[in-house]
């Protein structure tokens, strides 16, 4: 294994001094698991992805992990991951697209085992047709799975939010996994400056003795308990203590909040949040409405944009409260379904103001000039 | 696992269950008891709630008995019949999702190895025939194929019982259950033959109507699993509820299918399985 020093997470976020590099989001996801103490990784090839795990094997054969293979597929990855974080090990692993549905049934059972697995998701359109361009569809399928969504507007995003969600993951009040997701090809395959802590240094192995739930190593008592929620009796004690269990899970997702907030500075982040017109975005989604509204802007007219970080747990009370004061709301996204929409109406008041556009898909690029048509359509009502 | 972790805390006795003060009492972790002392100990499985007559339940036991290092085994299983057992056993095991059990298992043993270097941690498979040979077989076959160091375990009940009784793979040919109207079309899946050419050092089949066998070839699969490679045991016992046979009649049933030709017992062992368990097996005729 590669020499490294354990520092603390704040040493390693905020403290140590950063070394700006050019380099692709798959890029920043191998400089992001060199710091991040990773015990196991697996992986298995699908485009955009594969090249973030490629170069996840490349560290492991430098000494930076201590375990990596390849899986058979997905679900079978998933799977794998799993059972690596029962037995108390910290791992990490990545897909996207067709990738991320053929796991699907992994999902929850992640979150239902209160596991503290970190995956990448690199969007990418679903079939059919065959598509492996950019799409964020996936994304809608994930909002209910129990997991923790993040989503990375651009490399430096990504890199801190992997390195940042295994701290979050594994806080003992948390203890469920999380997704961090970055439009495929946007980022995986684009270069961009990053700044990067020093590779020399790691964030603090993973302790399973500050679990919620036990390892299943046998060293603790074993007798009459499971790990997972194993009710299967017809009666209503039964169907109480899996719901309350479902309850439970939501609730780690609430006490992340304050984990976002103090790791990644909040939920959301918001620029010219007095302005009549809002743009809300998540991912890629965001860097085009910020060209959009420097063009918008030398028309004279002022917008304002709030970046969602955060998808799950969801920033309801924030969009709450700056949608009221807007005129209008503008939500860009990279999916036919427009999920961010359906989220942004289901927390503010008054959903008439809320506009689900533009909306490209099937690996379209999202022309901010689409975004400002919508800006002066809002401006001129 | 260190004994003193399941100790009871003086003046806590009284409101421990009953079962959990048999099991420090008489406990089978590290005193290297089998199938024959089955009755002497408390067993890991307390009670279970499966059909009378159930062919897996006895297995269930009879491999339990059989673990040679029980405090040090985790156990993955599947979903169907065995599954309703589990939280009643006394062993650390996961239920994932159906199918996946050989995939969970190759994770966690990989990760136990790095945990406990220095300790040996057996993974055992244990699922129902449709979790093996169907629905799981692509990632049952793969960590073969991968050489993962676990043992697998079928319990083999020749059908779907745990969801109604549907026709599975491991059924035999003809046989009419529900999702097969007009009788199964294909044979049943020559599991021990996929597994000794996919790369399993150990493969077995037998059935609970031979307890003593069972237990001999159950330890020899997970030794050969811990430094070998992988290995599989098949354990032959019909579904009494499914098949419509009498619960008293299960073992009377399995010998009458050995009669017929429809079951026999088998062993593969590589060269180099059978080398690592004759250095094992002589030793402990020496000590």
């Amino acid at each position: 294994m590669i020499e490294q020093k354990v520092v603390t997470p704040e040493q390693l976020f905020f403290e140590a001094e950063r070394e700006e590099q050019f380099i692709t989001g798959s890029e920043a996801i191998r400089e992001a698991i060199k710091s991040a103490n990773v015990d196991m990784a697996i992986s298995y090839p699908i485009t955009p992805q594969s090249e973030s795990m490629h170069l996840v094997g490349d560290i492991f054969a430098e000494g930076y992990i201590k375990e990596y293979f390849r899986g058979e597929n997905e679900f079978a990855v998933m799977s794998s991951v799993a059972g690596a974080a029962m037995a108390g090990v910290r791992v990490f692993t990545a897909t996207g697209g067709p990738g991320t549905l053929r796991a699907f049934e992994m999902f929850p059972t992640w979150s239902g085992s209160r596991l503290p697995i970190v995956c990448a998701f690199m969007t990418r359109g679903i079939n059919s047709p065959l598509t492996i361009q950019p799409d964020t569809l996936e994304m809608a399928y994930m909002l209910d799975t129990g997991m923790l969504m993040l989503h990375a507007e651009n490399g430096q995003d990504l890199y801190d939010m992997v390195l940042k969600a295994f701290v979050i993951a594994e806080k003992p009040d948390v203890h469920v996994p999380v997704g961090v997701f970055a439009d495929g090809f946007f980022v995986t395959h684009t270069r961009d400056k990053v700044n990067i802590a020093p590779a020399d240094m790691k964030l603090p192995s993973y302790n399973p003795n500050c679990a919620p739930v036990p390892a299943m190593d046998m060293e603790t008592v074993p007798f009459r308990q499971m790990r997972d929620p194993f009710v299967m009796k017809s009666n209503f004690i039964s169907y109480a203590a899996h719901a309350s269990w479902q309850q439970e899970i939501l609730a780690a997702a609430e006490r992340a909040r304050k984990y976002i907030d103090s790791l990644l500075g909040g939920l959301i982040e918001v620029e010219n949040e007095d302005a009549d017109i809002l743009i809300i975005a998540s991912g890629t989604a965001v860097s085009q409405s910020r060209e959009a509204i420097q063009q918008a802007k030398s028309e004279g007219l002022s917008v304002g944009l709030v970046k969602i970080k955060s998808l799950r747990p969801f920033p309801t009370e924030q969009i709450r409260r700056l949608a009221a004061k807007a005129k209008a709301v503008i939500i860009p996204e990279f999916n036919r379904v427009g999920w961010l929409c359906r989220e942004v109406k289901t927390a503010v008041d008054d959903t008439t103001k809320v506009v689900g556009a533009p909306r490209v898909f099937g690996g379209m690029t999202m022309p901010p000039q689409l975004i400002v048509d919508e800006i002066r359509r809002c401006a001129n009502e | 696992m260190n004994k003193s972790i399941f100790k009871i805390t003086p003046c806590f006795e009284d409101i421990m269950p009953d079962e959990y003060k048999e099991l420090v009492e008489s406990d089978p972790f590290g005193k290297g008891l089998g199938v024959s002392q089955l009755g002497t100990y408390k067993e890991l499985l307390e009670e279970h709630p499966l059909c009378a007559g159930c062919g897996l339940a006895l297995s269930l036991r009879l491999i339990l008995a059989s673990l040679p290092n029980p405090e040090d085994t985790v156990i993955v299983g599947s979903t169907g019949c065995s599954a309703l057992a589990f939280p009643q056993v006394a062993l650390h095991n996961i239920h994932s999702v159906f199918g996946n059990q050989n995939a969970v298992a190759s994770g966690l043993k990989r990760a136990l190895k790095l945990r406990f270097p220095d300790k040996v941690k057996d993974v055992v498979v244990i699922a129902g025939d449709g979790a093996t040979a169907d629905i799981g077989l692509d990632m049952v076959m793969q960590s073969w194929f991968r050489c993962e160091n676990i043992t697998t375990i079928m319990l083999d009940n020749e059908a779907y019982a745990n969801t109604g009784g549907q026709e599975s793979g491991m059924s035999p040919q003809g046989t009419v259950l529900n999702m097969a109207p007009k009788g199964k079309k294909f044979p049943k899946i020559s599991m021990p033959e996929i597994a000794r050419e996919s790369g399993c050092a150990y493969v077995a089949a037998i059935s609970p109507a031979q307890p003593k066998r069972l237990e001999k070839m159950v330890r020899r699969a997970i030794l050969t699993a811990r430094e070998v490679g992988p290995s599989y045991v098949q354990i032959f016992s019909p579904c009494p509820t499914n098949y419509k046979f009498k619960p008293q009649e299960m073992v009377a049933r399995i010998k009458q299918r050995e009669k017929e030709g429809f079951f026999k017992s088998k062993e593969y062992i590589t060269t180099e399985a059978q080398e690592y368990l004759a250095g094992l097996e002589e030793g402990k005729k020496d000590e």
